[in-house]
């Protein structure tokens, strides 16, 4: 492969970001900058298509590689994808473009600058899921900080500032040590180079350590319990777009991290520390999900889902079987489109009524049908019903757990029956009931870009609930290879 | 006296000041000609010093107490270049306050000739006497807008703690050569073996004389106040060049004739390290003045400085410089930004007068913000990469917890980086700054910004710049 491709996903949202500085942003011109920034990350997006198209399903080893040298001597940037990661890209490549859309409504004012933030967070994000070199992976990792604190801080709600320094705090206090890790990987091995450091090893005494650090970091992005609090905050005050970024992506970075590198790099450490996970997943799952009963803010309840939801992933990945890991990956791809999808519901009423609280509403079903027909679409899809995305994944992880851990996996599907209550409570207390606000009364019906965005995101909920076989097939080889390899390295240096 | 072209820069910098000096007492309103000509001094002994000595093989001269090598040559391109900054932006900022005067060129001549001979100092007296040149030059500036009460206390105060701190460096230096009757490095490193803790005592005063000079916590307490009394040029300068020059020193005292009691000296480098980073971290979050931040803000970057050479590796040294070579890139973007900060002719330098900046001035304040950022060492900016070489090199030495609180404190200074930002880009918009600025202040924030923002382009080019450094 001569062409670059995946240094042209990199790049190409970050170039498109530089001709948006150079596009006037006057008031005629929003259209322009609205369009440029749009065929950008279409571009990208139907590149990532091409990408799914040549990559080859039945290796586990990565594609695409570029080698280059870097620092000299030290690092080279190395960038190459396997099963587990193309799905991530493409995700990236399918969200971004509908943030653009749907920026319309919520972000009145600099939008040149949103736009190129948006941007400039996409280049970050596809960089995470190629990197394969561990520098590499942190400074786009910690790079992706900056355009998201901008968005949340300049483009965000009433508590944006606030918001915007836990999420840039937390996430920097997690990432630490994760740098101090791998530069001791560095020291250990000779390399941070992820495919030599495969078939090195990692000593074992080193692991349980450098296991913490990474653990450290990932644990406050995915978020697990009890680093979980800064995501409420971020969601709730940032504009719509950036919700949806944040929920659908940012937080998978950590679900790939854990996959990628914890089970990779340490599998005895992951051995151990298996039981810590297993905790802190289900007292996600349950505990997020019971304050997320109380909320009363929409948003802060669907960010509260997030983290429960998320419990699901860690609690699968870790089990490392199969099925769990595969329910994990699709247990992302589903969380990313649904709970894309909800921010984006939350924003058009958000729009409209300027509130977010469920009390504002109810009665609305008649108002605007259209919405309360994907809405309902996406509440069932994030409970996991059978036919949706969200079932495939949490039907694989609950498999997977009661293999593993029978009290585990029970107090885990209690967590997806509260999780069934407060969804189904949220859509009936703003969808269904009396219509008491007779402001609502003026509400209109979702606009084409609206309802185009919502069915983009419905239309693959849908089919992979139906059909999950393209997703399970990507993923299959080089998550069974990444299962032998552990289970080789745990038994050997039993 | 066959090698004596190799210090033809500290003779021509020397002849210069004198020629400008009779030029400025001759020749009436030659303050201008006299800007003009020390920018071409300085050019041109760069230049030299890049021709004649960057590629020889260690030298010294005059009986060994002068040592021109790689480092040296390395150190004084770079302090000729900043200085050469410096003067180059602060033209505009001096004719404001109606200090535009001959006296300000020479004295910014003579105190980098004193930092060139304290670089190539390879014996404790020339040493000295390099230091007392600079610091002599630096209490003038700092008074140097003498109408102002701020400035004459800032001068005061920095003579009279500098000179206590000169006191305690001689005084180490004393002992060190009552045990080794030498005052020669290399003579030093074949005498001390037989009273190791005699010694040791030397090492601390003038450790302690040094750590003054480049204000590492504890002894620091003289920067914030000097910095935002003196003038913004001076203070400018201040934060680079002469930490540049004492910085080398450090580097040769510590590792030519000392190396072999780095047991005794590599515990008080990690305390100032480990000090100067958390303090100037935390201590920064209170201030309004933005001149007080960077003060606290220089302290606690001077505190990963020292964690480089805290380990005793070429690797430490090295990365150092970097360290040191990049800060000073990020510290001449921020002051750009602070002198262009300009209303009515009055210079603004309260945090609070960014307010919105970024509504009026959309270019100046990303540039501060890719500055600011890049100081937080946040990736892919330049600073991230300065901060991954000391901690690289750090973490080798298995120095983990001095890399872990290096990390902890990057986290706190991040905190004060943003709330600069917030203020920039998060608050309401005030009246908008004067947009007709000096060319060559716009180009060298634009040059600055687009170095820090590049850099992870080209790492390698700094790395193998560096990397001839060899001093063990």
């Amino acid at each position: 492969m001569n062409f670059p491709i995946l240094s042209s996903l990199i790049l190409l949202p970050s170039i498109g970001a530089l001709f948006l500085i150079f596009t006037k942003s006057k008031s005629e011109n929003k259209i322009t900058a609205k369009y440029v920034a749009l065929f950008t990350s279409l571009v990208n997006f139907f590149l990532s298509i091409y990408l799914w198209f040549l990559f080859d399903q039945t290796t586990s080893a990565f594609q695409f590689v570029e080698d280059r040298i870097w620092i000299k001597g030290l690092i080279n940037y190395k960038v190459g994808i396997d099963g587990i990661s193309i799905l991530f890209i493409i995700l990236t490549t399918f969200i971004t473009p509908l943030c653009i859309i749907s920026v319309n409504n919520s972000v009145t004012k600099r939008l040149n600058e949103f736009l190129i933030a948006i941007l400039v967070m996409e280049t970050f994000m596809i960089g995470v899921f190629c990197s394969l070199d561990l520098v590499v992976f942190y400074l786009f990792f910690e790079a992706g900080l900056i355009p998201m604190f901008l968005i949340i801080g300049i483009w965000g709600g009433a508590r944006r500032v606030y918001s915007a320094f836990k999420f840039f705090l937390f996430t920097l206090l997690g990432s630490v040590l994760m740098l101090v890790a791998i530069i001791s990987i560095y020291w250990i091995t000779g390399t941070t180079d992820v495919v030599q450091l495969y078939e090195l090893g990692i000593e074992t005494k080193y692991q349980n350590l450098l296991w913490l650090a990474f653990f450290s970091s990932f644990a406050v992005k995915t978020p697990m319990w009890p680093v979980h609090t800064w995501l409420p905050d971020a969601h709730v005050e940032a504009p719509t777009a950036g919700s949806v970024l944040l929920a659908a992506i940012l937080l998978k970075m950590a679900g790939y991290g854990f996959i990628r590198f914890s089970l990779g790099l340490f599998p005895s450490a992951s051995e151990v520390f298996t039981p810590l996970i297993y905790t802190l997943s289900v007292i996600a799952i349950i505990f997020t999900s019971l304050i997320a009963l109380m909320q009363e803010d929409m948003k802060k309840l669907i960010a509260y889902s997030s983290v429960a939801h998320m419990g699901f992933v860690t609690l699968g990945i870790f089990t490392i079987q199969q099925q769990g890991i595969e329910g994990s990956i699709i247990q992302m791809i589903s969380h990313g489109l649904v709970s894309a999808a909800l921010f984006l519901c939350v924003g058009v009423v958000y729009d409209r009524m300027h509130s977010r609280l469920i009390a504002t509403y109810g009665g609305i079903v008649t108002i605007i049908p259209k919405y309360a027909i994907l809405f309902m679409v996406f509440t069932l899809a994030a409970l996991g019903l059978p036919g949706t995305s969200g079932f495939v994944g949490e039907f694989l992880i609950l498999m997977a757990a009661f293999k593993d851990n029978f009290l585990v996996a029970v107090l885990a599907s209690f967590g997806v029956i509260i999780g069934a209550a407060y969804m189904l409570w949220l859509y009936k207390r703003v969808i269904f009931g009396k219509l008491i606000n007779s402001e609502l009364k003026k509400m209109i019906d979702l606009n084409k870009s609206e309802a185009f965005t919502l069915t983009c995101l419905a239309i693959p909920t849908l089919y992979f609930g139906f059909y999950p076989e393209p997703l399970i097939n990507t993923i299959e080889v080089s998550i069974s290879d990444l299962i032998d390899t552990y289970n080789f390295s745990v038994v050997s240096k039993q | 006296m066959n090698n004596i072209e190799l210090i033809f820069p500290e003779i021509f910098i020397s002849l210069s000041i004198m020629f400008l000096l009779i030029l400025g007492v001759f020749k009436k309103d030659s303050s201008k000609i006299i800007h003009n000509i020390s920018l071409l001094v300085l050019f041109i002994t760069a230049v030299i010093t890049f021709n004649e000595t960057l590629s020889i093989n260690p030298t010294t001269l005059f009986n060994e107490s002068i040592i021109i090598d790689y480092l040296s040559s390395f150190m004084k391109i770079i302090t000729l270049l900043a200085a050469f900054v410096v003067l180059l932006i602060s033209s505009n900022y001096l004719r404001t306050f109606k200090i535009f005067k001959i006296e300000y060129p020479i004295l910014i001549l003579s105190s980098v000739l004193g930092m060139m001979i304290m670089i190539s100092s390879n014996d404790l007296i020339v040493f000295y006497m390099g230091l007392e040149l600079q610091s002599l030059a630096l209490y003038v500036l700092a008074t140097f807008n003498r109408d102002q009460l701020k400035s004459s206390e800032a001068g005061l105060k920095y003579f009279v703690l500098s000179a206590l701190s000169s006191g305690l460096l001689l005084y180490g230096c004393s002992l060190i050569y009552g045990f080794t009757s030498s005052t020669n490095f290399n003579v030093i490193s074949t005498q001390f073996n037989t009273n190791e803790y005699a010694i040791t005592f030397g090492i601390v005063f003038i450790l302690v004389g040094l750590a003054f000079k480049i204000s590492a916590v504890p002894f620091h307490m003289w920067a914030p106040d000097v910095y935002e009394g003196s003038p913004t040029s001076v203070t400018l300068f201040f934060t680079m060049v002469p930490k540049i020059a004492a910085l080398t020193v450090f580097i040769r005292f510590l590792y030519v004739p000392f190396l072999n009691l780095i047991d005794q000296w590599q515990m008080i480098l990690v305390f100032l390290s480990i000090a100067s980073m958390l303090f100037g971290a935390i201590a920064a979050i209170g201030q309004k003045n933005l001149k007080r931040l960077i003060a606290y803000s220089s302290i606690s970057h001077i505190g990963y400085a020292l964690a480089g050479l805290a380990t005793g590796s070429n690797e430490g040294i090295q990365s150092s410089v970097i360290y040191m070579t990049i800060y000073i890139i990020m510290n001449l973007g921020f002051f750009s930004c602070l002198l262009m900060m300009k209303r009515n002719n009055i210079y603004y330098e309260q945090i609070d007068d960014l307010s919105g900046l970024s509504k009026n001035h959309p270019l100046l304040s990303i540039s501060l913000l890719i500055v600011l950022f890049s100081l937080a060492g946040i990736p892919p900016l330049a600073g991230f990469f300065a901060k991954f070489y000391i901690f690289k090199s750090v973490i080798e030495q298995s120095m983990y917890f001095l890399a872990i609180v290096g990390l902890l404190s990057t986290v706190v200074a991040a905190f004060y980086y943003l709330r600069i930002i917030k203020i920039m880009y998060f608050d309401e918009e005030k009246e908008s700054y004067d947009k007709d600025h000096n060319l060559w202040l716009k180009l060298s924030l634009t040059v600055s910004t687009i170095l820090i923002l590049m850099y992870f382009i080209f790492p390698s080019e700094l790395i193998d710049v560096v990397s001839k450094i060899n001093i063990i």
